[in-house]
């Protein structure tokens, strides 16, 4: 009987400190996500009267004039966005493959450390990297060279996204596969890369969606338009510089704007986020 | 009889490690081969050389001779390839392509070594390879559904199907009922015994009443060691090496 009590006091202790520990952790998270709610509320509560049909189809009026829209921005973006991605995707494929495939190769080791350094070089760099490489080799802003500066951003996400996703499939797939006299490179394929397709897709929406809300690079890339151009060799609008240039100016309408385009924007990367999620949960 | 395989002085390595010492046995003709032995005694490894899957693994290499109706298998000039495409093989885990249906995992043989079948030849090959290994009746109606939707001893035997599809002369299997309930198991074993009319075998397992009720020869491995051979019957029942003795009778192992 003694013995239960005792048991029974050291029970009620540990109960304690796991409560206490619960509290503690549980409270993290509220704090975790009391930014998150914050932003979005506040953007809401800012943008959404500015939202409307004319935001998304009207060009940006001139200085002094009330109204207009961002056409141009979101359009630009898109374009920014396409062509981030006809660079990020097949070179952050390929050379994820590669490292999957070669894992102790002094080349993988040191593409690996690249792509681990490119991650976290700041995205002005990048964006100076592409200044420098095309905006004065073509003496002008361009679309082409904000891409580009939105696709290097995207290589090193894609690259280790590709090598994990690979990493994952079960080696058991690849020996059946060899087992059937397929060659290596067609296993590769056809087999291992099939099987990863869903992950790498995520990762690739995930880098997409990464790239959607860059400021930094874009500001001497693609610099910002106030007119209509889907020029590659042209200055182009995007949403986030949009942003930027409206939130700083000190016209009430523009500001108004500004908002309206965080919560575009916003909306269009959350989208992206949640259509993966819903993606990765049939898989 | 006839040996479809002879292994001569065959030794494995995994890097330093001296898996398969200086093994010499034969491959009957349609019959089935049971190699035994306690865990990490190289039985595995030493089936993995018939088709050269061992050398798949970083570091993994094999010396000597394995020869398929006399030729070396290792010899110069012979593609890895091609040998995997005469000596079949089935694992320890079934693991049909997650990203193919029933049908097409079947066919994969076909499809992935670039030979792209006619739709009426891959329901032929489908079909044949799915009798042959006694599933047909059961996904006959479902076979656009996914490989990995059918139960583990189903999947097995879809793994059956698609190393029989590609035609290879010799099947290998790497204690393909470990990871099965003993119903499916014994599923297996009665295929064992239909396929050996069309097909040379060669079974890895653990399961001494298996070896015992679905081989005609046994092979007893001890540490990398091939200790006895010989026709199952006098393996199990008058062996001749004290060490065989001792595992058959549950003395260690």
């Amino acid at each position: 009987m003694s013995q239960l009590l005792v048991v029974e006091g050291r029970n009620y202790y540990r109960k304690l400190k796991s409560e206490f520990v619960m509290a503690i952790t549980v409270g993290a998270t509220i704090l975790t996500l009391i930014p998150l709610f914050l932003v979005l509320g506040y953007l809401l509560s800012k943008g959404a009267t500015s939202v409307n049909l004319n935001f998304f189809i009207h060009m940006p009026k001139p200085v002094g004039q009330e109204g207009g829209g961002m056409a141009n921005a979101i359009v630009g973006t898109l374009e920014l966005v396409m062509i981030a991605t006809l660079i990020g995707v097949p070179i952050g494929i390929g050379s994820g493959l590669y490292l999957s495939e070669f894992k102790t190769t002094k080349l993988a080791v040191a593409v690996r450390f690249a792509a681990d350094v490119l991650t976290g070089v700041p995205s002005i760099v990048i964006g100076i990297f592409a200044y420098a490489i095309l905006v004065r080799p073509l003496h002008g802003f361009s679309a082409l060279s904000g891409g580009l500066a939105l696709g290097m951003i995207m290589i090193p996400l894609i690259t280790r996204n590709t090598e994990e996703m690979v990493a994952l499939v079960p080696h058991e797939l690849r020996e059946a596969a060899y087992a059937l006299g397929v060659t290596k490179w067609k296993t590769t394929l056809a087999v291992v890369t099939r099987t990863a397709m869903g992950g790498i897709a995520t990762g690739i929406i995930l880098a997409i969606a990464r790239v959607a809300g860059e400021t930094a690079p874009l500001l001497f890339t693609a610099f910002g338009n106030r007119f209509w151009s889907t020029s590659l060799f042209q200055p182009i609008a995007s949403l986030p510089v949009q942003v930027y240039t409206y939130a700083i100016s000190p016209f009430a309408d523009w500001q108004r704007q500004a908002w309206a385009g965080a919560l575009v924007l916003t909306t269009i990367v959350l989208a992206l986020e949640l259509g993966v999620r819903a993606l990765a949960r049939r898989h | 009889m006839a040996d479809k395989m002879t292994v001569r002085h065959l030794n494995a390595y995994f890097g330093a490690l001296h898996a398969i010492k200086d093994v010499t046995l034969s491959v009957a003709e349609n019959k089935v081969t049971a190699i035994i032995g306690p865990s990490g005694c190289g039985k595995s490894t030493l089936v993995r050389c018939l088709n050269r899957m061992h050398e798949v693994i970083p570091g993994a290499r094999a010396e000597g001779e394995v020869a398929l109706d006399g030729v070396n298998i290792y010899g110069p000039g012979v593609d890895p390839v091609q040998v995997r495409r005469s000596i079949g093989m089935v694992f320890q885990k079934p693991a049909p392509f997650p990203t193919m249906s029933i049908e097409d995992n079947v066919a994969a043989g076909l499809t992935l070594n670039g030979l792209a079948p006619s739709r009426q030849e891959k329901a032929r090959v489908v079909e044949r390879s799915l009798r042959q290994a006694a599933l047909w009746e059961e996904v006959k109606d479902s076979l656009r559904q996914a490989g990995t939707s059918l139960s583990g001893g189903q999947q097995q035997r879809l793994c059956v199907a698609r190393a029989l599809a590609v035609e290879p002369e010799v099947l290998l299997m790497d204690e393909p009922c470990s990871a099965l309930d003993p119903i499916s198991t014994a599923r297996i074993e009665e295929l064992l015994l239909e396929l050996k009319s069309n097909y040379t075998i060669a079974i890895v397992t653990h399961n001494m009443q298996q070896a015992a009720r679905c081989s005609d020869y046994t092979a007893f491995m001890f540490q990398g060691t091939l200790i006895e051979f010989g026709e199952t019957n006098q393996i199990f029942t008058n062996p001749a090496r004290r060490e065989t003795e001792d595992y058959i009778t549950g003395r260690f192992g």
